[in-house]
């Protein structure tokens, strides 16, 4: 006996008509897609690189990569995550191909609970915003963003950058949800105490 | 709750994972410690000024060249 099936309300993300007609060889339906995510993958190749020129190979790549394999995509996930998950696998196989004495794995847990543990107890006033102009703050954010192990970053930069859910991000890193939550608590707490040396409330008497 | 446990929720916290009674277990204990406050105000502003600020900032000529790279690679053989 057929199940019944109750009727099914949910949206369908316009990507994956996109995605049906790009397997068909449909060019314009591909180059959509590429339009729609390419600053959004060269973004996360440059967080996870810290190298223009390898996110712009990387993009490249990813985007070559994600049309030989199309016929692969299930739709399981969304396209843009199975895209981000191309990038960031290239991204961090351009890193170990850069140091090839240190390993750069995802899955490599960072036990070090450096800086994790808050020791800046001064407010940040007045907001970042208006103690520093936008090119002085996106060279203060790249700057310490940089420091963080690649594992940390990247976590940081796919859930509070590109905004992508935390089930999301654990699909894009091949990581287990519990895993994206706790390097995503110790990189925003690592973040907070290295920018609080730029943003702490500057105490009366102490020379700025 | 001590600082420790907030700590251990502070994620949850900002991503809107939490029931009600630990909300209300956050917003007490932070009323009361100077430390705590700071920290939740802090990180949510950490969050919020990377949210706000374009770090790489992508120029229309470097999409431009990006885009055409990708087109040629991907529909160079057929
Ligand atoms: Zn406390």
């Amino acid at each position: 006996m057929p199940a019944i099936q109750s009727p099914v309300t949910e949206e369908v993300h316009p990507d994956v008509a996109l995605v049906a007609r790009a397997k068909e060889g449909d060019t314009a339906a591909f180059e959509q897609l590429v339009r729609q995510y390419e600053r959004q993958i060269f973004r996360v190749a440059q967080h996870i690189t810290q190298n223009r020129e390898d996110a712009e190979d990387i993009t490249q790549d990813a985007f070559l990569k994600a049309y030989e394999k199309l016929d692969q995509f299930q739709g399981n996930s969304k396209f843009s995550t199975w895209l981000v998950r191309i990038a960031v696998n290239e991204s961090l196989m351009r890193l170990r191909k850069r140091k090839t004495s240190k390993t750069v794995s995802m899955d490599e847990d960072v036990q070090t609970e450096e800086g994790s543990i808050p020791r800046d107890f001064a407010e940040w006033r007045p907001n970042p915003e208006q103690q520093y102009n936008q090119a002085e703050l996106a060279d203060i954010l790249r700057k310490t963003i940089q420091g963080l192990p690649p594992g940390f970053r990247t976590v940081f930069t796919l859930r509070d950058v590109e905004n992508l859910s935390t089930e999301e991000t654990a699909e894009a890193l091949g990581l287990s949800v519990p895993a994206v939550k706790s390097r995503l608590l110790r990189a925003r707490l690592q973040l907070r105490e290295r920018l609080s040396r730029y943003f702490r409330q500057k105490q009366e008497g102490q020379p700025a | 709750m001590n600082c420790t446990d907030l700590l251990s929720h502070l994620s949850d916290y900002f991503d809107d994972q939490l029931t009600v009674e630990l909300r209300e277990e956050i917003s007490e204990h932070t009323s009361g410690c100077q430390h705590c406050r700071v920290v939740l105000n802090t990180t949510h502003q950490t969050i919020e000024v990377y949210k706000g600020t374009e770090i790489y900032e992508v120029s229309p000529g470097l999409r431009e060249r990006l885009h055409s790279a990708i087109m040629a690679k991907c529909f160079a053989k057929k």
